[in-house]
């Protein structure tokens, strides 16, 4: 096992963090330095998703490596049953990095065992996608200057939405206050407000997404209500539009406030909030490719600085 | 004199393994996973027996059989205050509580159908978060469950 795998943002702790937001804003300075020549790097997606596949391999590209891969297990030979370890170790032999996306939860984590090649975790099931954490936690960074006390609320599919549950794990190293909005049916699970508590983190729920909880925060992070979770395609239609935010909501917010959504957004951020100051989604989009090249650079053992 | 008759009652096999202090609800789970179903020695088994303890407990005793370190540990999972009595010569020679471990390899089944450990072969590999009640939780798949919903593989 590699140690600089990163399988799960828990992996890493709060000067890594800070390191790694540091590095990412050296990248967006000039995201063209050739820090992988020579260098080959796998991208196997089990599971389709163009635009982090897509994030990933302009991050290889632009630093001057190289980018293996599949895109769907469909065309491997996963299809003809073989299994994950052995596929991981075939690949371990070509390449200095693998970058994975499975639909099985633990999928990273156990190739992260049965390979010295470190691991990046695109994405496993409903689990952990570190990277989407980290491009988060960059854009918060980055607009707001700091991690810690700040005000930052998370709005909409509370429950099944791994990108949030992500983030709370993360920011546990930073003293933020955190508001979670959603309708009952989608509330932050009993786990991680058991998680806030262990941590110190202070929070609290609600249920309206109301003008003064948009004016009290500094970060709102809008989240789609993910149809796949739901076998009761009627509570889903139920809860689909709990929250809409229109540009109407946002009279009154402070100035350095700013929309995020890990996209792809559906009903829950209006066609009208695009052109708002307040939002940041594209840019948040934008800055995957800073944050994911800190992240391979990272498993890789490469320090820009040192360049 | 209840303490002899206590004693009695534990060492009344010659040779052999008692365990006791096992929460009634988790006996016959203990039961299945020892194996002492398929076991062609004397076996008794107490149900719902009145404890100090536990208020209700149940006790199993295996003559002639001493099982491994590792079998027992496995039903600390959902019965941490069980007692293994190890017989000899209707002496109990050996008394100590069961162990769980920090880890647990390969003996619980991960309750998640998304997890890796189900649909890879594999072992499964679990982490004890804690120990009062007992939770576990899935190495891979982080999915946490009671050791006494634990299904022993």
């Amino acid at each position: 096992m590699n140690k600089r795998s990163l399988v799960s943002i828990s992996d890493i702790g709060r000067d890594e963090i800070l390191t790694l937001l540091e590095q990412a804003a050296c990248f967006e300075r000039n995201p063209n330095r050739r820090l992988l020549e020579g260098r080959v790097v796998a991208t196997l997606f089990f599971e389709p998703s163009t635009r982090t596949r897509l994030s990933f391999e302009t991050a290889v590209n632009r630093l001057g490596g190289r980018v293996i891969g599949f895109s769907d297990a469909a065309n491997t030979s996963t299809s003809k049953g073989e299994t994950l370890k052995d596929t991981i170790k075939m690949v371990s032999n070509y390449v200095d990095l693998i970058i994975m996306r499975h639909h099985l939860e633990g999928a990273a984590r156990y190739a992260s065992e049965v390979t010295d090649v470190p691991v990046i975790n695109a994405g496993d099931g409903a689990n952990q996608h570190p990277s989407q954490t980290m491009l988060d936690l960059y854009s918060i960074y980055k607009t707001q200057g700091r991690l810690d006390n700040l005000d930052i609320t998370l709005v909409g599919d509370l429950k099944y939405g791994r990108t949030v549950h992500s983030l709370l794990q993360a920011m546990r190293w930073f003293g933020s206050r955190f508001r979670f909005v959603a309708c009952p049916e989608l509330q932050m699970p009993p786990q991680y407000i058991e998680f806030c508590r262990t941590n110190g983190i202070r929070y609290s729920e609600h249920v309206e997404f109301s003008p003064s909880v948009i004016q009290g925060s500094d970060i709102i992070y809008m989240t789609r209500v993910q149809r796949e979770r739901f076998t009761d395609i009627m509570e889903y239609e139920r809860v689909k539009n709990c929250y809409t935010l229109k540009a109407s909501m946002l009279e009154g917010a402070r100035p350095n406030m700013r929309i995020l959504h890990p996209l792809p957004r559906v009903g829950e951020i209006d066609r009208d909030v695009d052109d708002n100051p307040h939002a940041y989604y594209f840019e948040q989009a934008r800055n995957g490719l800073y944050a994911r090249q800190a992240i391979i650079c990272r498993a890789l053992g490469i320090n820009p600085a040192d360049i | 004199m209840t303490c002899d008759k206590k004693e009695l009652a534990v060492a009344a096999l010659r040779n052999g393994t008692v365990i006791d202090h096992i929460p009634s609800a988790a006996l016959f789970k203990a039961v299945r996973v020892l194996g002492v179903e398929s076991m062609d020695k004397y076996v008794t088994i107490g149900y719902n027996l009145q404890s100090s303890k536990l208020g209700r407990k149940g006790i199993i005793k295996v003559a002639d059989v001493e099982f491994s370190q590792d079998e027992l540990d496995r039903i600390a999972l959902f019965a941490p205050t069980a007692v293994v009595n190890i017989i000899r010569d209707y002496e109990v020679v050996e008394k100590r509580p069961v162990t769980l471990s920090d880890d647990i390899v390969g003996i619980v089944r991960c309750a998640n159908p998304k997890c890796i450990t189900n649909n890879e072969p594999m072992d499964t590999h679990f982490h004890v978060v804690s120990r009062d009640p007992v939770v576990i939780s899935c190495h891979y798949c982080t999915c946490s469950v009671a050791g006494k919903d634990a299904h022993i593989l």
